[in-house]
Order: structure tokens, then sequence, then C-alpha cells
């Protein structure tokens, strides 16, 4: 999955997009959607190697896989919130845009409330 | 692989942006937004199977259950 494949889909799409938007806009968001979930799955085979080589560096250095594993959940949840956000903005939804994007936050903000008070407890052990 | 459902869809929008041009100069209001709607049904469900498969491969990569 070269460069050159992502962005002639990119671009494409983009035009599709143009023609359909004067009579049918929202058929063109539809095709919007596509394209995007289209090309984040052309690049899902790459996104997993790396997931899978950091988990494992993180095995060779012994470190706690709860910490990883967050990392990554905080990435996906990231991502579908700008993904959905995105959609949402393209077509005009200023406000449901920014909902979904608090909802992220929210949702994240919970994913790190564990590592958080972990790393508060080490602080105030080293502290006299 | 699934690169073909854009131009698809966009085949579908573009064949009912002219059917509803061609219903509407017949004088056929109401035909017209029935055969819109259907299009617009026909478009979302080739999507919805799409972000379906989206959906679970982040979940399965970033292990979001």
């Amino acid at each position: 999955m070269n460069i050159m494949q992502i962005t002639a889909i990119g671009l494409i799409a983009a035009l599709l997009v143009m023609i359909i938007k004067q009579q049918r806009p929202d058929i063109a968001l539809v095709i919007t959607l596509a394209a995007g979930a289209v090309l984040f799955i052309l690049l899902l085979g790459n996104i997993k190697t790396i997931a899978v080589t950091v988990e494992n560096m993180a095995q060779k250095a012994n470190l706690d896989s709860i910490y990883l594993t967050t990392v990554l959940k905080v990435i996906g949840i990231a991502y579908i919130a700008e993904f959905g956000s995105q959609i949402c903005k393209d077509s005009g939804e200023g406000a449901i845009a920014s909902k979904i994007e608090l909802g992220g936050k929210v949702l994240i903000m919970i994913l790190a409330l564990p590592v958080v008070t972990a790393l508060m407890e080490a602080v105030l052990k080293i502290l006299p | 692989m699934n690169v073909d459902i854009i131009f698809k869809i966009a085949a579908v929008g573009i064949l009912i942006a002219v059917i509803n041009q061609v219903l509407q100069k017949a004088g056929r209001e109401e035909m017209a937004m029935m055969t819109t709607l259907t299009g617009i049904v026909i478009v979302l469900l080739m999507v919805v199977s799409l972000i379906n498969q989206l959906f679970n491969s982040v979940k399965s990569i970033f292990r979001l259950y």
C-alpha cells in the first residue's frame, strides 16, 4: 500500500464529492465517509505491525502491559472520535462535532485515571 | 481491495440526481422524492457494512473492547 495509491484514492473521492455535491449533498457526505473508511482500512496492516512491534519491545523491557494497552486504547479512541467529528464538521454540523470530541476527551480521561493515580502514589512514596 | 465501493456510491448518487431531474421535468414530484429516498437507503446500506468493518478492525487492533 504505497502512498501513490492512497493519494490517488483520496483525490478521486474528492473529485466525486465535488461532482455530486450540487445535486445530492447527502450522498456526497456518504462518499467522504466511505473514502475515509477505505483509506484507513488500507492502512490497517501497517498499523497492526507497528502496534505488535511496540508491544514486543515493551515485553522485552518487561514493562507493565497495562500502560501500553492504555496508550493503544487512547490512540484508538482519539482516532475514532476525530474520524466522526471531522465528518460532522464537513457536513456543517459543528455542534455535533464538538460533542463527539467532548465524548472522546471524557472517555480518554476515564482511561487515564488509573495511570494518573498510580503516578501520584509513586510520587507520594518518594516524597518524605 | 474494497476501493470500488466509493465508485459504486458515486454512480448511485449520479444516477439518482439524473432520475430526479427527469422526474421533476416530467412533473412527477412525489416519484422524484421516492426515488431519492430509495437511493439514499441503498447508499447507506452499502456504507454501513464498510463502517462496521472499519470499527471492528479498529477495535481489534487497539483492544477497545
